[in-house]
């Protein structure tokens, strides 16, 4: 880092590397050849947009998800660790998930952090808890979460696309 | 120098009208605030402050209504305030200044009322690509439920308007209305309000200006311009939320059937019907933002006080020196280059997305807005989703500006 960078330590409670660098370098920031269901989710407060795309597995696990995505470095980090931390999840414990993080990126306490099962993920996801400090900033932590829970009800309604 | 008299003007005691500003010795975040975000909504001077809170302590009442002392007080502090506008704008009358509860509603009432009681279906008004919403929906409201065609004036890419292609809009002798940006608040144009009011007379064609920021950088006079409308909101000039103001030519206000309907407007009321109270009271029902409308007198003589000369002189200056500061960032686009502009400056840096721009100035105190600053079809034509964007007061320094370019130094440092 530069010297004129010195003083910037304050900001890295928000901007750890983690989210630097998936925010730059996102995994799964793509649409997949393959998927079942897919959403959009829309900030209008800023223009961000996000579709996120599902594959499902045989026995209705999630198998993998990607995402196109135009938006700020939260809201692309924050869609690319979703992935990561959804895959291999059913719909209902992905949903669980995103009950836990929203409630960690809002109050920047997490109840559910100690939770079976989820206790691995929501360390994954850990690094975005300093939005909390910034309110306006929630919505960009949780679009593409929306956009999958959006997406998570369609295959629940049975539609999508067929293979 | 004043850019119009070629005098020197007056530099302005910003240590003391710092010192006017309470809020300004506040500290965000640890650190000392840096308030770049005027254009959204200004901060209040003491003199604002203690204007309403005198009243609520010591002179308040509802107006236009009690036989009473009280009432009869709070209606003349009130009303003083119309004074003060017309005279701020030189309109012809005081009858013309129509309260309003920010320019939303004063381009609304405009829309509603000239639009659908004057304007017929089949003619045209025009816009311009770099409005604010509220200087759009409205018009896209009106085409939808009276059959207006809706014309899109293009701008230039310094961030101009078009006057060609604006001239050629009139061409088929449609358009009944241009309603359009005194200011950008994206790009700081301001738009030749002469010019436009020429050519839109010329074809027989009304004039609103939507001047929510042109009148915080400029002196405004209606009679100089020859428009027919001008709408501006208080908040943005030094005063409280909940005023606005509606300028239109008197004769116009007479045409226009009311906008809503309830007290205050009437001048009789029956079952069977209702006579209309005389302009501007006819568009102004229920009880009016008392406390705000006193609360914007004394804004008014703040700016005045201080005078439009001085503000706009360092506004410029202002603006030149923000210029130069953040073209000397690496990675950083700006975003308009309009001969004629005010105190506001919209960039995006290479790399890095408005809100996480916005967000690590946030961090080092300096406070910037980030998004598309209701102006989705602006942002559209300039090829971008979002744009930061810097706003200036008569309070800003050259120093926060400095403070600015050195945040965008760091934040460049920390997404480089
Ligand atoms: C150019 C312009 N027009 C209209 C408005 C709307 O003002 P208000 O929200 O006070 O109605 C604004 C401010 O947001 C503006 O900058």
């Amino acid at each position: 880092m530069s010297d004129s960078a010195a003083g910037l330590d304050d900001l890295r409670d928000l901007y750890q590397e983690v989210v630097m660098d998936r925010g730059r370098h996102p995994r799964h920031g793509a649409r997949p050849a393959r998927f079942d269901v897919s959403a959009r989710g829309d900030n209008p407060m800023c223009g961000d947009r996000v579709e996120v795309f599902v594959a499902f597995d045989p026995q209705g696990a999630i198998e993998t998800v990607g995402f196109e995505a135009r938006g700020c470095a939260i809201s692309i980090a924050s869609a690319d660790l979703m992935a990561d931390t959804v895959t291999g999840r059913a719909p209902a414990d992905a949903r669980a998930l995103f009950a836990a993080f929203r409630e960690m990126v809002k109050t920047g306490h997490c109840p559910a952090c100690d939770r079976a099962g989820d206790a691995a993920a929501l360390e994954r996801l850990q690094p975005l808890a300093g939005v909390h400090e910034y309110p306006s900033r929630v919505k960009c932590a949780t679009l593409a979460w929306h956009a999958l829970d959006a997406a998570l009800d369609q295959a629940a309604e049975g539609k999508g696309v067929t293979r | 120098m004043n850019a119009e008299t070629g005098r020197p003007t007056p530099d302005l005691d910003l240590d003391r009208i710092r010192a006017d500003f309470p809020i300004l010795a506040q500290e965000v975040r640890g650190k000392k605030l840096v308030f770049l975000d005027s254009a959204a909504s200004a901060q209040k001077p003491r003199a604002v402050i203690d204007a309403m809170v005198t009243a609520m302590e010591t002179q308040y009442a509802n107006v236009h209504r009690g036989l009473h002392w009280m009432s009869e007080r709070t209606t003349e502090a009130y009303e003083a305030t119309r004074d003060k506008i017309a005279v701020l704008m030189n309109a012809a009358s005081r009858e013309e200044i129509v309260f309003t509860h920010n320019s939303t509603e004063a381009l609304n009432l405009v829309a509603h009322s000239y639009g659908r009681g004057v304007l017929r279906p089949g003619q045209a008004v025009v816009i311009s690509d770099m409005e604010h919403h509220s200087n759009i929906v409205p018009w896209q409201m009106l085409r939808d439920a009276h059959g207006i065609e809706l014309r899109v004036a293009p701008i230039t890419d310094a961030g101009e308007l078009d006057m060609a292609a604006f001239e050629a809009l009139f061409a088929d002798g449609r358009v009944g209305l241009v309603a359009i940006t005194h200011m950008s608040n994206v790009l700081g144009t301001l738009t030749p309000a002469e010019r436009i009011v020429a050519i839109a007379h010329a074809h027989g064609a009304k004039v609103l200006f939507d001047g929510s920021q042109a009148i915080v950088h400029r002196a405004i006079d209606v009679q100089a311009l020859g428009c027919d409308f001008y709408a501006w909101t208080g908040h943005k000039l030094y005063g409280p939320t909940g005023i606005g103001v509606l300028w239109a030519r008197r004769e116009l206000l007479e045409e226009m059937p009311p906008f809503l309907g309830g007290g205050d407007m009437i001048s009789s009321v029956t079952y069977a019907k209702t006579s209309w109270a005389a302009v501007p009271h006819k568009f102004e029902a229920g009880t009016p933002a008392i406390l705000e409308g006193i609360g914007l007198g004394a804004a008014i003589d703040y700016v005045q006080a201080i005078g439009y000369p001085a503000i706009a002189a360092h506004e410029a200056a202002l603006v030149e020196h923000a210029l130069a500061r953040l073209s000397a960032v690496p990675g950083l686009t700006i975003f308009g280059r309009a001969q004629q502009r005010g105190g506001v400056v919209s960039f995006a840096m290479a790399g890095a997305h408005a809100h996480d721009v916005a967000t690590l100035l946030d961090r080092q105190g300096i406070a910037v807005r980030a998004g598309h600053h209701c102006a989705e079809p602006l942002m559209r034509r300039l090829g971008v989703d979002s744009t930061a964007r810097a706003s200036f007061g008569l309070y800003t320094t050259r120093d926060e500006i400095d403070a600015l370019a050195a945040g965008l130094e760091k934040v460049r440092s920390f997404f480089a």
